[in-house]
């Protein structure tokens, strides 16, 4: 589903991604860690299109297409869905209609026809059930005074909705108390399918005790630095990063 | 040279003084004295700095010919929103038209209907308010306006009575009024006690028309009164349209407005609100749409005279093309004053980099134990939601079309009634729909 070969990319004059090199299936569950600036949600924000950073080199095909040819709206409509880091506030739109212009737009690249609110007010029950919401939350502006686990649970309602193939969550569990934490990842293992892929960013190992990934990165100074099963993230806890670092390096060193 | 203006446009030898009761006659004649003396503002003139009113000046306006022949109800569809449900004056080249207006029942004893029509008999609300809110000598088109006026809407609640319903107050123009100036005049008192709400629309059937449009609408809110007044400006884009709206508000009085200008080559539109009395509560939200080479400029001035007052002011501004925009926002407190909660806030989005704001935020505190802030800001559409927007499968256009929504969306929340929040709405949607066909049509 997804081939990431040798990305470099920056932001400014300030090389972020190292060649980052990455593949992902349809259905697998991959966690990325790493210390902070270690170049993942750097990563993340490229796979969708962020203005701020630019691809200086590299490739990856998604679903056979070049990824990195495609506007962002492009990426969103084949399927690709980043749960932002820090949603942002958009004040003068109540989440309903954000929500159902994102769902319209999606059809009608799919050639199919808009969904009036009527319908979108059912479909919506049934994906507020997802992040264990009361539809209240629809006639609030998007991101607009929520805190910090409403924005949370508002980007995995949007997953829920958008229904995408390659689900990217930005340190999804940053910033969120245990009871957030929990129904957040709760929704996420409700949207895992055969299907599906997602690509879990985070700093901590905490979040991967809910949703259990099938493969662990670790990047260290964008790139990634060792990958392996669920445990990886276990000896990660134990033994920090600096062991990841350490071993990098010399793992660098005799290869040199 | 400002007399030969009076004389043309009928001031000096009509009619309009000689019209109308004995106690307006000085009224009107001192105003067009004042005229006469200090004639048309230059960019001299610190209030008019950034709004030069040449075309206007140097114009040869002749009177407005009145009603125009021709005006159907169906024509006026677009403008009269929510005519079934409420009252609907309409007022055609200035002059009141009983055949395009729609009276529903109201509540006993309150009047709505044509102030022309009220000033032939001897009308003690009219004697007590009329010319006396806004003064002759605060600008000379308010006394251009008091010496010509012939008719506008008049409005009065009597104490403790709730209009319930809304009056709406439209202003058109047709092709007739093409070289003329028009001068409406309108009046709302609410007594003590009592609540309504009031829209005051200026509106064309001339899109392409050149002509000018003076209003001046004078508003007493009395002891503990409540009114939303809504002013949706929407002349053609060649006309030019200079107005003020004075408000003097009494005692445990609540006064919320809400001022749209999407219209004028030249705009102006002044609100002036004196608070007279203690715990007083006023309400100021505006915005502005602009495009093309509109110059449409906002300045608002309230008065703190006495302690404990409420102040709460937000104008936007949704710019495009070479437009520009002026916001001056005076705030005056007095020694008096003690207590006073002031903020007034004026941000303005830029659609085009040749659009251009001059903003000026104008607080003189004289009262110590007071909280007065403001804040100004001149932006584009933030990159960060655009991509957020777009991250969401909405392609970049429409993205920018839903943030801008959003911003004027977010001043428009504050009006009270909700199908006037439905027609600004609509009237913002049209506008950036009407960007996107102008945007392709130029490839």
């Amino acid at each position: 589903m997804l081939e990431i070969r040798d990305l470099r990319a920056t932001a400014g004059d300030i090389e972020i991604l190292k060649g980052i090199n990455l593949t992902v299936n349809r259905g697998e569950v991959h966690a990325l860690m790493g210390p902070n600036g270690s170049g993942k949600s750097t990563l993340a924000q490229v796979l969708a299109g962020h203005p701020s950073y630019q691809v200086t080199s590299g490739s990856v095909i998604y679903e056979g297409q070049d990824l990195l040819d495609m506007e962002p709206e492009e990426r969103a409509q084949a399927g690709v869905f980043l749960a932002f880091q820090y949603p942002v506030e958009i004040p003068g739109v109540s989440n309903a209609y954000f929500l159902r212009a994102a769902y319209n737009e999606i059809r009608k690249s799919k050639g199919l026809e808009e969904i009036d609110s009527m319908d979108f007010i059912d479909l919506l029950e049934e994906k507020l059930k997802v992040v264990e919401w009361g539809p209240e939350i629809m006639s609030r502006a998007v991101n607009s005074g929520f805190s910090g686990g409403e924005k949370k649970r508002n980007e995995i309602l949007q997953l829920a909705l958008l229904e995408p193939k390659l689900a990217i969550l930005d340190e999804t569990d940053s910033g969120l108390d245990i009871d957030a934490l929990r129904i957040v990842a709760a929704g996420v293992n409700k949207l895992r399918s055969p299907d599906r892929a997602f690509v879990v960013v985070t700093h901590y190992q905490r979040l991967l005790n809910y949703i259990v990934p099938d493969f662990v990165h670790v990047l260290s100074n964008g790139r990634i630095a060792m990958s392996g099963g669920k445990d990886l993230a276990h000896e990660l806890e134990a033994k920090g990063y600096e062991w990841v670092e350490a071993a990098s390096a010399a793992a660098a060193g005799a290869g040199a | 040279m400002s007399e030969a203006v009076l004389q043309r446009l009928d001031i000096r030898a009509g009619t309009a003084i000689a019209e109308g009761p004995d106690w307006l006659e000085p009224v009107r004649r001192a105003a067009a004295d004042h005229f006469a003396k200090v004639g048309f503002p230059t960019s001299r003139d610190e209030e008019w700095r950034f709004t030069p009113v040449g075309p206007i000046a140097q114009g040869t306006w002749r009177p407005s010919p009145g009603v125009a022949a021709g005006v159907s109800a169906d024509r006026l569809a677009p403008f009269v929103f929510g005519q079934a449900e409420w009252s609907t004056l309409v007022f055609v080249n200035g002059a009141y038209s009983e055949a395009l207006s729609r009276i529903l029942e109201l509540p006993q004893g309150v009047r709505a209907g044509s102030l022309a029509e009220a000033l032939r008999g001897d009308d003690a609300v009219l004697r007590t308010h009329l010319a006396r809110h806004a003064p002759i000598d605060g600008s000379p088109f308010t006394a251009l306006n008091t010496a010509g006026f012939r008719d506008g809407g008049l409005l009065h609640v009597p104490a403790g009575l709730d209009l319930e319903r809304p009056v709406h107050f439209v202003h058109v123009t047709t092709p007739d009024a093409t070289g003329t100036a028009i001068h409406p005049r309108n009046l709302i008192v609410i007594e003590r006690g009592a609540r309504a709400s009031v829209i005051e629309s200026y509106v064309t059937l001339a899109p392409d028309g050149v002509y000018w449009t003076n209003p001046v609408t004078e508003v007493a809110a009395a002891a503990g009164s409540w009114l939303e007044h809504t002013r949706i400006q929407r002349e053609s884009e060649r006309a030019h349209h200079v107005g003020l709206t004075h408000v003097d508000q009494e005692r445990d009085s609540h006064y919320r407005s809400f001022s749209m200008a999407m219209g004028g080559a030249l705009a102006r539109h002044n609100l002036h609100v004196r608070l007279n009395d203690e715990n007083i509560e006023t309400l100021m939200y505006g915005l502005y749409l602009t495009r093309g080479e509109q110059v449409v400029d906002n300045h608002t001035a309230i008065f703190h005279d006495q302690p404990n007052c409420r102040s709460w002011e937000v104008y936007k501004g949704v710019l495009d093309g070479r437009s520009r925009a002026v916001f001056n926002g005076k705030v005056f407190v007095q020694p008096e004053a003690q207590k006073t909660d002031a903020k007034q806030t004026n941000r303005n989005l830029l659609l085009s980099d040749l659009a251009r704001v001059d903003t000026k935020p104008q607080l003189e505190i004289f009262a110590d134990d007071v909280k007065c802030t403001h804040g100004a800001t001149v932006g584009r559409l933030d990159d960060v939601a655009l991509f957020y927007a777009r991250s969401r499968g909405v392609p970049r256009e429409a993205a920018e079309r839903l943030l801008t929504y959003a911003f004027a969306a977010e001043v428009i929340e504050e009006v009270a009634l909700e199908p006037v929040r439905n027609e600004l709405d609509r009237l913002v949607l049209d506008r950036l729909e009407a960007r996107r066909g102008g945007a392709a049509g130029r490839g």
